[in-house]
């Protein structure tokens, strides 16, 4: 995640680097294509064989199943309303770390990525005791009538959890090295804090968003252990797409769940797609990490 | 605090600790003071009842697995991206994130079917007699798969900075590709690699969607930590949940902490090379 694809290093003064021989890059070479072919490729592979194995026509039937299409419309709800607000966090934060100094800023960038270290199962446990029956708000909120566990809010909210750090981290390094200087300026001469995020900041760092952003709502889209605990998986209500592929694999309906599969294969796909794409555009500003 | 003349300071703190507090500090603290209810004793029994400790030690020994392979597939990819031109090379590149991308679920559904009986992979090993479909190595396969950008994206950019002169000047006094390797190369790789295998590593830990395909899923033989945490919510032990979950943040929390300490020996480490 953190490096681009560079110049191979090769300097003109050294004569034979270590491993240039034809035989060693042939061997190396040779263990790593097929090592990649059979844990890299072969998975990708066998999903799209799988799914259409019985014709593109039982293909479209299983995506068209309704728990599959509830369990699609179900996940991109949830991606709708966490991505935007995981966005405006992420910009919110990598503005406090990197363009002001005040005591506790490294505690607050390590509580950022603190939901990078933690299991996804860990998380949704977690949210239990929040919002569930045993938990703290869990009476409260039975009392007023508000329905968050095992409902849309709170695979929301989980999928927030896991993501948070998304977009903050692609910022944050990006920020740090653009410093202060020309906000300072416009600042100096009279542009109001909005008007200098907008037309100075924003510019310099739109990429870098963009990608966030686009991992994001990868991870959101294909979130399953935090959203299989909060979403109490009840069928046709509460499943999302990578639950609906667990109940369809668990019906032995294998095709049905390779079909819904290739949906988020595909976004996976495109989703690095478009890193090698922002890479390229982001040439100019400095690569993403 | 140095004062500054961009102003939000207020704003965009507000909206940070906001967010910070309500979604990630607040069930944090929920299952800590869930957990710290239970009681030590009760604590103590649920933690080191057989069925925990078997399902902790599977998943500590496949974790450890899992990275080890990485560590070796991991830098010769990292190698091969740094020090080769090749044609296909962007694609590899681009391969290299496909774990990251694809959702775990589908990763395991994958891996379940590639390794399966009658699958590419598994009907020949099973002709070996070798099955990994509901075996403890079917796990480590899952926890690899998902875990291994972590090594690569981080050994990748160190071999690039490589510097070459130290290799120069131990060539020109006579030493062979071998001593290079063992003496120059992969000491200055070495932190790098402990940092980016140590991240593999937590990750690993707390897989749950990839594992749970192919794992099978048998108590004390093929069960994982993530998934005895969930089997008691489903059963409604909320306390044996919040006292796993607690075990699994615990663990989460001193991997972290060795993973800052390996990064930052590896800055050190770089600044005194001069790399």
């Amino acid at each position: 995640m953190t490096a681009k694809p560079s110049a191979p290093v090769k300097k003109d003064w050294m004569v034979t680097p270590v491993g240039a021989g034809p035989v060693t890059r042939c061997v190396v070479l040779g263990i790593v294509a097929v090592l990649t072919l059979f844990i890299l490729v072969a998975p990708l592979a066998v999903i799209l064989t799988s799914a259409f194995a019985q014709g593109v026509g039982v293909f479209l039937r299983n995506l068209g199943d309704p728990g599959t299409l509830h369990a699609m419309w179900l996940t991109t709800i949830t991606a709708l309303i966490a991505v935007p607000v995981n966005i405006l966090f992420g910009l919110a934060a990598a503005w406090t770390v990197t363009k002001f100094e005040f005591p506790g800023r490294t505690l607050l960038i390590a509580l950022i990525e603190l939901p990078y270290s933690i299991s996804p199962i860990v998380a949704g446990v977690a949210y239990l005791f929040v919002y569930g029956s045993q938990g703290l708000f869990g009476p409260l909120l039975e009392q007023l009538g508000i329905k968050v566990m095992f409902a849309l809010p709170g695979i929301v909210l989980a999928s927030m959890f896991v993501t948070a750090p998304f977009v903050a981290r692609e910022l944050i390094p990006l920020m740090q090295v653009q410093g202060t200087d020309e906000e300072e300026a416009a600042v100096t001469l009279g542009a109001s804090g909005f008007a200098t995020f907008l037309r100075v900041t924003l510019p310099n760092i739109r990429w870098a968003v963009l990608y966030g952003a686009i991992l994001c709502n990868a991870r959101v889209l294909g979130e399953f252990g935090a959203v299989s605990v909060v979403s109490g998986n009840v069928r046709g209500q509460t499943t999302t797409l990578p639950l609906q592929i667990e109940l369809l694999y668990q019906d032995y309906n294998v095709a049905g769940a390779f079909a819904a599969a290739t949906t988020l294969t595909a976004v996976a796909l495109v989703t690095i797609l478009l890193k090698l794409l922002l890479e390229r555009l982001s040439g100019d500003e400095r690569p993403l990490t | 605090m140095r004062r500054s003349v961009i102003p939000g300071f207020g704003l965009s703190l507000g909206i940070t600790l906001l967010y910070l507090g309500a979604i990630v500090l607040l069930p944090l603290a929920a299952l800590i003071l869930k957990a710290s209810d239970i009681g030590a004793a009760q604590l103590w029994a649920i933690l080191s009842s057989p069925r925990t400790l078997a399902a902790i030690r599977l998943t500590l020994t496949m974790a450890l697995v899992a990275t080890l392979f990485n560590a070796l597939y991991g830098t010769l990819l990292a190698w091969v991206l740094a020090r080769y031109t090749f044609p296909g090379k962007r694609l590899l590149d681009a391969l290299i994130d496909v774990p990251f991308a694809l959702p775990t679920a589908v990763a395991g559904l994958a891996l379940t079917a590639l390794f399966s009986k009658s699958g590419w992979f598994g009907a020949p090993l099973d002709a070996l007699g070798l099955q990994i479909v509901y075996t403890p190595l079917g796990i480590a396969i899952a926890m690899a798969f998902t875990s291994i950008p972590f090594v690569v994206r981080t050994v990748q950019p160190v071999i690039e900075d490589l510097g070459s002169d130290v290799e120069e000047a131990s060539r020109s006094l006579g030493a062979n590709d071998l001593q290079i390797l063992s003496k120059i190369i992969l000491p200055s790789i070495f932190p790098a690699l402990l940092a980016g295998a140590s991240l593999a590593f937590a990750r690993s830990l707390g897989e749950f969607g990839a594992v749970i395909f192919i794992a099978g899923n048998q108590p004390m033989k093929t069960e994982i930590v993530a998934l005895l945490a969930f089997i008691r919510l489903e059963e409604y032990d909320y306390p044996a949940a919040a006292a796993i979950a607690s075990a699994m943040l615990v663990m989460a929390f001193v991997m972290l902490i060795i993973t800052n300490a390996v990064q930052a020996w590896q800055l050190r480490y770089l600044g005194k090379s001069g790399t």
